[in-house]
């Protein structure tokens, strides 16, 4: 059994996860299609000069990557352990639940129709999107006698990502022009974006971030049940509306910057808990350090089968997330 | 009200029951369905009063109203019918095996899976072959898919819900497999065919028709002598297993149907949504959940659905011509939410 149990030890694997994260960040920068020996990496640092065409990629090309993928990974993988929490089901996340076809819907409405350009207007439609996607989910999953059971719920979430998907396609139909670029961004990718595209959107998911970390206490507490958590005196109702708005946070924010990113939010999570047990004061940061290595792992192996195109980097998460999401629903799930 | 009708052929070999209520349902739906046809050839940009329509149907129209009506039209509306019908039974059956209301062929991978192949043959194919195997390539894609979903689900036999989340598994990979063609395809052939996956009946000929016809005739009355099984399967696994029924081969069985009629139906008019989701539940709304008087009424309710998504899609915005399937979830989703809040507790 690899599961950790003391404490000490569960310090040292984060330590060792951040030491994995830092040196697949390296590799993020130093691999691809021209490949960068690492001292021209550490150069390009400590002297830029404009002159070189390799300190030029690194700066505006590389570097903006690496941190897009960083912070989009952790973030969905944050949110996938929130939320596998909330609606005690192992097979939630952002992407099987709607949330991110909602978010894309409202913003290729934004795109087309409103024609807003700024990427911070664009993040505040995704945030409505995914927030509407959120509480229609959660509403038709929890309806009826039964209750919230993973079933449902894994319906609901498929139907309304069903009719934002169409939905999003009948305004691409209608509107063909920038269609190529739209859908590139759809599928899910963290190239050809500079860190501009980063900066309005980073306070959003710096501050859902830390609120995800202030939650896994309570969090804790939730997960015994909530006959148990309101026994001890907690507020459920106002916890599970904390948690919810940090998962429409972290997911809306990385859907604006790099569109659907399917899987990471549902592998990850469960990767931290066979690592260290149930403890979301644990859960939380794995996910993060483990979500950003994964997606910078995912984007790195992106860039070499079909040189000099990429593939969207969504493809590449859902390659690993699918045969991992069947082997979970073939080992069945608790109270079906 | 509910009084039976008995029909018994003379050997006893056929013999059932029938609702009056359902005969009477199932009327007023297919004189609904004729009437709106006839009013749905008359619309669009140049717009032909009943009257007229029925007199070219019966021969005695001028030469233009002939090439309008019988030539651009009546394929598509036929089309509209069929497809509908075909869509309605698959999803009818699907919810009765999954024993869930949620499920229905879109949201099970299915149509992904049609759709991957058939952007695929747009894709790579599209100069080499001709256009007209385009509904083979779909078909294929939704057969190969479902045999993957129901392999993946075999775990000593497949229960319902393996069925159901495989299934959304597998539809969210091919989903993004199907982007990243589309992504790599040059932009007319892109357009192409995300205007095909939308769901749309435009520019259909009479070749389509007769492409989607064998599979409606042959699987439609299929579905209606298997749906006493399907009875059956509603009651459970260990209930149905009880009473005799061979349940796994009767959900195989079921299922082919099902694929059948929603990978036919995709083939020709691509990945048209939520008819299948919704049809059949009005149709249970209308005559209850007995396989043998609903499947009928959620074939009529379907044809209706998109017929008249069809021509509002089609009229609304001229010239313009919208894909169906952005009216069918557009009318499809707020109707189906509707239904979950009336039924939560049953």
């Amino acid at each position: 059994m690899i599961r950790i149990h003391q404490t000490s030890w569960k310090a040292v694997g984060l330590v060792l996860g951040l030491f994995l994260f830092v040196l697949s960040f390296i590799f993020s920068i130093a691999l691809g299609v021209t490949p960068i020996s690492f001292g021209t990496v550490v150069e390009s640092f400590v002297h830029y000069d404009e002159a070189s065409n390799e300190h030029v990629i690194i700066q505006t090309t590389r570097l903006p990557r690496a941190f897009i993928a960083t912070a989009v990974g952790a973030n969905l993988a944050v949110a996938g352990a929130l939320m596998q929490a909330l609606t005690r089901n192992p097979l939630a996340s952002p992407s099987i639940l709607g949330i991110h076809a909602g978010a894309i819907f409202f913003v290729v409405l934004g795109i087309t129709f409103l024609s807003v350009t700024s990427l911070a207007h664009l993040t505040w439609f995704a945030f409505l999107g995914a927030g509407i996607a959120a509480v229609a989910v959660y509403y038709i999953g929890s309806i009826g006698r039964t209750g919230l059971t993973p079933i449902k719920i894994v319906l609901a979430g498929a139907a309304i990502s069903a009719l934002f998907g169409s939905f999003t396609q009948g305004m691409l139909v209608v509107n063909e022009a920038g269609l190529q670029d739209v859908l590139f961004w759809m599928a899910g990718s963290v190239s050809g974006r500079t860190t501009d595209m980063l900066l309005p959107v980073l306070p959003y998911m710096l501050c859902a971030g830390i609120s995800a970390f202030a939650l896994a206490h309570p969090l804790n507490i939730l997960t015994s049940g909530e006959d148990v958590a309101k026994g001890l005196g907690q507020r459920t109702v106002f916890v599970k509306l904390a948690i919810a708005v940090t998962v429409v946070c972290l997911a809306g924010s990385s859907v604006a910057v790099a569109g659907s990113i399917g899987f990471i939010g549902l592998v990850v999570p469960h990767l931290a808990r066979f690592l260290i047990g149930v403890d979301y004061r644990w859960i939380i940061p794995y996910s993060a350090v483990l979500g950003a290595t994964l997606l910078l792992l995912a984007d790195i192996v992106s860039r070499f089968p079909i040189q000099p195109e990429e593939i969207p980097i969504g493809v590449m998460t859902a390659c690993i997330g699918t045969p991992f999401f069947i082997y979970m629903a073939r080992k069945g799930l608790r109270n079906e | 009200m509910n009084k039976l009708i008995a029909f018994r052929s003379k050997n006893g070999t056929i013999s059932f029951l029938a609702e009056k209520r359902t005969l009477v349902v199932l009327l007023v739906l297919a004189l609904l369905t004729i009437a709106f046809c006839v009013i749905s050839i008359g619309m669009g940009s140049k717009y032909i009063d009943p009257v007229e329509t029925l007199k070219t149907m019966l021969g005695q129209g001028t030469a233009q109203h002939v090439l309008v009506l019988e030539t651009l039209r009546l394929p598509r509306v036929i089309v509209a019918v069929l497809v509908g019908a075909a869509l309605g039974i698959s999803g009818g059956i699907m919810q009765g095996i999954i024993r869930n209301p949620l499920a229905s062929p879109d949201i099970m991978g299915i149509t992904g899976g049609a759709a991957l192949a058939a952007v695929a043959f747009i894709t790579y194919l599209s100069g080499t072959i001709s256009m007209k195997w385009l509904p083979v390539a779909a078909f294929t894609g939704a057969g190969c898919i479902s045999i993957l979903i129901y392999g993946l689900a075999w775990k000593k036999g497949v229960t319902s819900i393996r069925l159901v989340l495989i299934g959304i598994g597998i539809a969210a990979a091919v989903g993004s497999l199907t982007t990243l063609m589309i992504v790599f395809s040059p932009i007319n052939a892109a357009s192409q065919a995300y205007i095909w996956m939308t769901g749309s009946i435009y520019a259909t000929t009479w070749s389509h028709v007769y492409a989607l016809l064998p599979w409606v005739i042959v699987f439609i009355p299929l579905a209606l002598i298997f749906s006493r099984t399907a009875n059956i399967q509603e009651l459970g696994d260990d209930i149905a297993k009880g009473l005799g029924s061979a349940v796994q081969r009767h959900r195989f069985v079921l299922l082919l149907i099902s694929v059948a009629l929603a990978g036919s139906a995709v083939a020709v008019a691509g990945t048209i949504g939520f008819i299948g989701l919704i049809a059949p539940h009005i149709a249970r709304k209308l005559v209850g959940p007995a396989f043998g008087s609903f499947l009928p009424v959620a074939a009529l309710t379907g044809s209706l659905i998109l017929l008249i998504s069809d021509t509002a899609a089609r009229t609304a915005f001229l010239p313009l011509d919208i894909p169906a399937g952005v009216f069918t979830a557009g009318i499809g989703a707020p109707f189906f939410i509707y239904l979950l809040y009336r039924n939560r507790n049953s």
